[in-house]
């Protein structure tokens, strides 16, 4: 807890606490670890807390009467010695299908690049990326650890309709689409794992801080994952960082 | 039950959101007006924040299947109750078999139909507010059927009528706070912000509403960052975005302006060619 924070008021009832302006996992994982200190500390009613990269919104209950009383109590919290651990982190076995019919743009990802698709999938397969938070659409990984080589801009005109499970690279990000959506990133194969479900209380399975590693896949195996992912008893592999 | 015979332009049941379920990407959704739900429910004793119809610039054509007491808010649509003229904010008992229809626009863009106790439609994620990809369905169909409990007894006339004030529907300023990259503007442009006159486009729904006017735009990009309801974005061309209750739930445009809780309100109730201005909160 060694970063200068800015604190600003939001709305009457929320503030935004922003770290330096950029993306790494020391800024997440310190993100991470002052949002669970500021959930276990018990002192406010929090109606709603959200992070991103290097940004936390808190929202309150009640309206702010007092904003820099508020801050002063925050900065106390996020100085305090007391280490929180949130939670267990796991890294999450994504099995992915990057034939053809699935990686519609694999083959203009090849060209651009000058990569075989064999390199490309060998590349994308190889990282373990960091979640950093989930958002742009329910379920949706913001993901970093991108292999350079891959980086490749996003499509001119996005495509109205890209497919539920589709994995896509766009600029320096890659990312799995958990609906049916329009959107303008490379899609370079599929996964048959569900990435939001509203019927469970924890809808969806990934949390920030977790890792993904997407493992290859063949056809077949595709579709007998999904089978099993229709009649949810898919198991998706995963183990314990620092285990 | 609530038959549904015609659904009008857009309806769709609401409550106060899904707020515990940003960190899982989702939405908060819920009424676009709380006010205005809020008193609706008011009038009947209901919680606030309980389940509503929400009819956005045509009401809706229904028939009740059992006696209810009802309240309607928000916009007038000059409401009809078997086809004779009924008030807006106000308790009105109706009968098993009477249909509730709707006239021109008068005042407003959305109005809230709430029944005594509440829309016993389904909760997902802890709300009962429709949102595409959440709930099934996602808005209101013709032939829907919406269930409410039966209310036996005749009206109490103490519930008959509470004062409020519908000025806000017409009001033209719009209450705001600094937004997070406010003061990456120029003096000029934080000037022009707070003084020119803005009109809502076409492009305005629950999720946003995009502004006419163009304002010159200097700001990079922000690493994506939360957003509410209620936030200013400023695009990359100058456009001006309001986001509103389905939003996202983090973007990465430059957040200028962010709307206080009731200048949502009155928002949400224009709609396409209205102006207003923006003004810091006193």
């Amino acid at each position: 807890m060694s970063y200068t924070l800015t604190y600003k008021q939001f709305n009457e009832c929320a503030v935004l606490i922003e770290w330096p302006k950029l993306i790494n996992e020391d800024i997440l994982n310190d993100v991470l670890q002052f949002k669970a200190k500021i959930k276990a500390s018990e002192m406010f009613e929090i109606v709603l807390i959200k992070h991103a990269y290097q940004s936390l919104l808190i929202q309150f209950k009640n309206n702010i009467l007092n904003v820099e009383s508020l801050i002063t109590a925050l900065k106390s919290i996020y100085q305090s010695e007391a280490e929180v651990m949130p939670f267990q982190n796991k890294i999450w076995k994504i099995p992915v299908c990057y034939d053809p019919c699935f990686g519609i743009d694999l083959k203009h990802v090849a060209i651009e690049k000058d990569l075989s698709v064999d390199e490309i999938i060998k590349k994308h397969s190889l990282v373990t990326y960091k979640v950093y938070f989930i958002g742009f659409l329910p379920g949706f990984l913001y993901l970093g650890g991108l292999d350079e080589a891959l980086e490749i801009p996003r499509k001119g005109t996005p495509r109205l309709q890209i497919e539920k499970g589709s994995v896509a690279i766009g600029g320096n990000q890659t990312g799995i689409y958990p609906s049916n959506s329009p959107g303008g990133w490379n899609i370079i194969g599929q996964t048959p794992i569900n990435f939001f479900n509203v019927n469970k209380s924890e809808p969806c399975f990934a949390r920030a801080g977790d890792g993904i590693k997407f493992i290859p896949v063949s056809k077949k195996e595709f579709l007998d994952i999904k089978t099993l992912v229709e009649h949810d008893v898919y198991f998706i592999e995963s183990e314990v960082i620092g285990a | 039950m609530l038959r549904v015979l015609n659904a009008g332009f857009y309806s769709s049941i609401q409550d106060f959101g899904r707020p515990n379920f940003q960190e899982f990407g989702v939405p908060i959704s819920g009424v676009m007006d709380r006010k205005a739900a809020a008193f609706a429910n008011a009038l009947l004793g209901n919680k606030a924040n309980k389940a509503v119809l929400e009819m956005t610039m045509l009401g809706a054509k229904l028939q009740f299947e059992k006696a209810t007491l009802i309240a309607i808010a928000g916009a007038d649509m000059l409401p009809k109750l078997n086809d004779a003229p009924i008030s807006i904010n106000k308790a009105i008992f109706v009968n098993a078999g009477d249909v509730l229809s709707f006239g021109k626009l008068k005042q407003g863009f959305r109005t809230y139909l709430a029944v005594m106790g509440e829309f016993k439609t389904t909760s997902v994620l802890g709300s009962k507010s429709m949102f595409l990809g959440i709930t099934d369905p996602c808005c209101i169909k013709k032939g829907d059927v919406l269930t409410y409990n039966s209310v036996s007894f005749s009206p109490n006339p103490s519930l008959a009528s509470i004062k409020y004030n519908n000025d806000y529907l017409n009001q033209k300023i719009i209450n705001v706070f600094k937004g997070p990259e406010f003061y990456l503007l120029s003096q000029q442009q934080k000037r022009q912000l707070l003084s020119q006159q803005f009109t809502v486009s076409k492009n305005n729904n629950r999720m946003a509403y995009q502004l006419v006017e163009i304002f010159e735009n200097t700001i990079e990009p922000i690493i994506t960052s939360p957003v509410l309801p209620g936030t200013v974005q400023l695009t990359p061309s100058g456009e001006l975005i309001v986001l509103m209750r389905d939003c996202q739930t983090t973007g990465g445009y430059p957040r200028v302006l962010q709307l206080t809780g009731n200048a949502i309100n009155i928002l949400s109730q224009k709609f396409t060619g209205a102006t207003f201005y923006f003004k810091f909160k006193a």
